[in-house]
């Protein structure tokens, strides 16, 4: 094997070579929301491309990588198709291994143990985040900005709903990847996911199923991402059958569909299978009206509602399908918000020293939700839902849950 | 996935057929592998600069080029259908004020201080044209590092060569108020749009203006506000402000991408960015469909129409293998402009190259040709810097060419369509 081959082995999907693409064109730089905002962040050619180079054996070129919130927007307006962000997420991580993953990121990146740990004590929790007699010292002591969105328990997780809920017999089957944040925060949606699924004629299969791993990995501890991420595939293809995998959770679908490959380069069978066979829920339902397998029986829904795309999904190269389904639904307005970031990042705004930066970044986006005063406001991301609703006062929700009203749910 | 239109490529041309398309009603989506040519470009429309003596009114020497270069682009659309896309382009890109018309170039500063003609500017350079003569005064900011206003000012002075009008010139440096860490040319326009940094700036501006008839400055101010950041310089000033594009990332190309995408979207059009276009299936006659990347596996697009805009040799659209074919990846359309064995470049990095005017050759509705000599497929256009016989960097037509090709290329299939309803 020579050289260059061996390289590419190692690298997976080939992420480091990828630089060698680097014109320095800079249009990365112009489009990162976040450079545009800090200087903390020097910008994503200058953190990836240009300073990767020097990053060989034990020592950073330096700290301004972990400013870099893994949005990727950077990779996708890169003419040259370097994976600049990937190529910045692979670094992070590199820089937290040689100087340790602070206690606080190691909490958050675990939201399946914080949703674990705070159920048995759930109004305690829920009262606690939202009141500063709590978060001012949380924010002192572990550095968790006092004014960052945190979701509240919910009493019953999907995973319990989903046990006592028999899979209703028919011909067609999915599996359904509900994520952490259905079973501990929003059960309600992963309920209305299931029941617009069904609605189609659909058996809709809910394995067990554990966190993807993403939080671990954009927080920089790679060895337990690649083993979170590596155990959930096995969960999902516990199913027989080839089935489509659908995700709710539009960054843990991205996270299964290339990330968990590309930047953790986790190669199990189980995770390169079920990573051609995931599907983002409005990607699915898009492909079904597409072959004529969409139910249109649609109660008229007289409201206005505008759409933002995360970052997470539009990785995902899919388009907006959200906004090409729910066109379908009569009644409706739809507003499709043009912005690129609401800045949060899934953990970065949580974070005490990013939280100003994160809003900043998000200004933009606040502001044409402001200006557009709609009803509701539709994200299919759900850290970025908690930030939006928080900084705007807006309702926020998920776009299912809209079509799910649609189709005369409750 | 399903659309009435797939064009591939975010360039000129693409958002312009794209935009076009929606707006004729059919569903369109754009993809390509990132943004294209904007966020680079100075954001002027250049239609005919040089040819190869420098042109004093496009208009008047556009006939003579086109006879002298049958092949070029420009025959697709025809003088007429240039100037139409032109006055639809302004109209479209009417929050950013172009302005100038085709009887007469405009003659705007490089950031090297030379003059280039251009027919077209946004009216952050309307007071830009140097064509004849003027005392300018040259703000520079302290530590910026793309814009040397002395430099500038110093080459200005000599660049309207005798007998024509004399430029004056002053240059001067500012403090930038406060921080910009290392001044990206998009923080700063960012900062700019802060009416306290402008009010700053413009105290520190305002006892040096001496006799200048204007100032101009480099091209950062603002991007989503910089119609009011313009004006409340030229209000604080009191005379005319103009920018002075230069390096990557250049804002007046960025405003004129921003300007384009939303057009798209608000005529309907999606825009599918981070995605590359393989390959395509034919039936017959007519392209079936394109397939294009997604995170984790491609996935066909089906069309009634497609528009080939993905550029030249430069950016990818056309490519020479290692042992020397130069091939268009996507449908793998025939390239025209090289003889069998012709040096594909010359000796000298800015001479012209044979390379350069490679390309694809259209029937009179923009449609690529294929092998056996007519069209390649019924429903496959093409546009842009991908079309053979042009020498944009060197004629500068660059924005001329892609806007009269990609508004054709539309009008084509807008006329088809409205032909098939009726």
């Amino acid at each position: 094997m020579d050289g260059m081959s061996m390289l590419m082995e190692n690298e997976g999907m080939a992420v480091r070579p990828s630089l060698d693409g680097c014109i320095k064109c800079t249009i990365c730089e112009s489009a990162c929301p976040y450079a545009a905002v800090t200087e903390h962040f020097p910008g994503p050619k200058t953190v990836g491309p240009q300073e990767e180079r020097f990053r060989h054996g034990p020592l950073s070129a330096d700290w301004s990588v972990d400013y870099c919130s893994g949005c990727g927007i950077c990779s996708r307006v890169c003419p040259q198709d370097v994976r600049i962000a990937e190529i910045n997420s692979r670094a992070r991580a590199q820089l937290k291994e040689q100087r340790g993953i602070p206690l606080r990121d190691q909490l958050l990146a675990r939201p399946d143990v914080m949703g674990r740990l705070g159920r048995p004590i759930r109004p305690l929790f829920n009262w606690a985040m939202g009141t500063p007699l709590v978060r001012v010292p949380l924010e002192r002591i572990l550095g968790i900005h006092r004014k960052a969105a945190i979701p509240k328990v919910a009493g019953r997780t999907f995973g319990q709903w989903a046990r006592r809920h028999p899979v209703r017999p028919a011909q067609d089957r999915v599996v359904y990847f509900h994520g952490c944040s259905t079973n501990y925060f929003e059960p309600g949606l992963g309920r209305m996911v299931v029941a617009v699924l069904e609605h189609q004629g659909l058996a809709v299969e809910i394995p067990e199923q554990g966190c993807c791993g993403l939080p671990l990995q954009s927080n920089g501890n790679f060895p337990a991402a690649r083993t979170y991420a590596t155990r959930l595939a096995r969960q999902l293809s516990s199913i027989p059958g080839d089935l489509p995998v659908i995700g709710s959770s539009t960054s843990c679908a991205l996270m299964l569909k290339r990330e968990a490959r590309e930047i953790l380069g986790v190669e199990d069978p189980a995770l390169v299978d079920v990573s051609q066979r995931t599907y983002d829920i409005f990607e699915y339902l898009r492909d079904l009206h597409e072959q004529g397998r969409l139910k249109t029986d649609f109660v008229p829904v007289e409201l206005t509602a505008a759409y933002h795309a995360p970052c997470q999904q539009q990785n995902q190269l899919i388009g907006k399908p959200a906004l090409d389904v729910l066109a379908l639904v009569p009644g409706l307005r739809l507003v499709e918000l043009d912005r690129d970031c609401c800045g949060v990042g899934g953990t970065y705004g949580i974070k005490r020293e990013k939280y100003e930066i994160s809003m900043a970044v998000g200004d933009s986006l606040f502001s044409d939700i402001r200006r557009t005063a709609p009803d509701l406001v539709l994200c299919d991301s759900e850290t970025c839902r908690w930030h939006i609703a928080k900084a705007t006062g807006f309702p926020v929700i998920h776009p299912l849950e809209l079509l799910h009203r649609a189709y005369g749910g409750h | 996935m399903i659309t009435d239109a797939l064009v591939i490529g975010a360039g000129t041309a693409g958002l312009t057929a794209g935009i076009r398309l929606a707006r004729g009603g059919l569903r369109v989506t754009v993809v390509a592998t990132g943004e294209g040519c904007l966020p680079l470009a100075s954001g002027t429309i250049d239609v005919l600069g040089f040819a190869p003596d420098a042109v004093q009114s496009p208009l008047g020497a556009l006939p003579g080029f086109l006879d002298a270069h049958p092949e070029h682009p420009y025959r697709i659309s025809g003088l007429a259908g240039l100037e139409q896309s032109l006055a639809w382009f302004v109209k479209t890109a009417e929050p950013l004020g172009y302005q100038g018309d085709l009887s007469r170039n405009q003659w705007v500063p490089t950031v090297l201080g030379g003059l280039r003609p251009t027919a077209l500017v946004p009216r952050s350079m309307a007071a830009a044209d140097l064509g004849g003569g003027g005392e300018v005064l040259i703000a520079g900011i302290r530590g910026f590092r793309d814009f040397h206003p002395a430099l500038l000012a110093a080459n200005l002075g000599r660049a309207a060569a005798a007998p024509a009008p004399v430029i004056q010139t002053r240059a001067i440096e500012l403090d930038w108020p406060g921080s910009a860490g290392d001044m990206p040319p998009f923080r700063l326009a960012r900062r700019l749009e802060d009416p306290e940094i402008r009010r700053r700036l413009a105290d520190q501006l305002r006892p040096q203006l001496g006799d200048a008839t204007a100032v101009g400055l480099p091209a950062v101010l603002g991007r989503e506000r910089a119609a009011e950041v313009h004006a409340d310089l030229e209000h604080r000033l009191g005379r005319p402000v103009f920018e002075i594009p230069g390096l990557p990332p250049s804002l007046p190309g960025l405003r004129l991408f921003d300007c384009l995408r939303r057009a798209l979207l608000d005529a309907g059009g999606r825009l599918l960015l981070g995605s590359t276009a393989l390959s395509a299936t034919h039936h017959h006659d007519t392209v079936g469909s394109v397939t294009i990347t997604q995170a984790s596996r491609p996935v066909e697009v089906s069309a009634g129409f497609y528009v080939l805009a993905t550029g030249g040799f430069t950016t990818g659209g056309i490519i020479r293998e290692p042992d020397g074919q130069l091939r268009e990846p996507v449908f793998g359309l025939p390239v025209h402009g090289l003889a069998p064995g012709q040096e594909p470049f010359g000796d000298q990095y800015l001479a012209e190259h044979p390379l350069d005017r490679v390309g694809l050759t259209t029937d009179a509705q923009g449609r690529p040709l294929g092998t056996a000599g007519g069209p390649h497929a019924v429903n496959l256009y093409a546009a842009g810097a991908v079309l053979a016989g042009a020498l944009p960097w060197r004629e500068k037509s660059g924005e001329g060419l892609s806007l009269s090709t990609g508004w054709h290329a539309a009008e084509a299939i807008v006329g088809r369509r409205r032909e098939d309803a009726a």
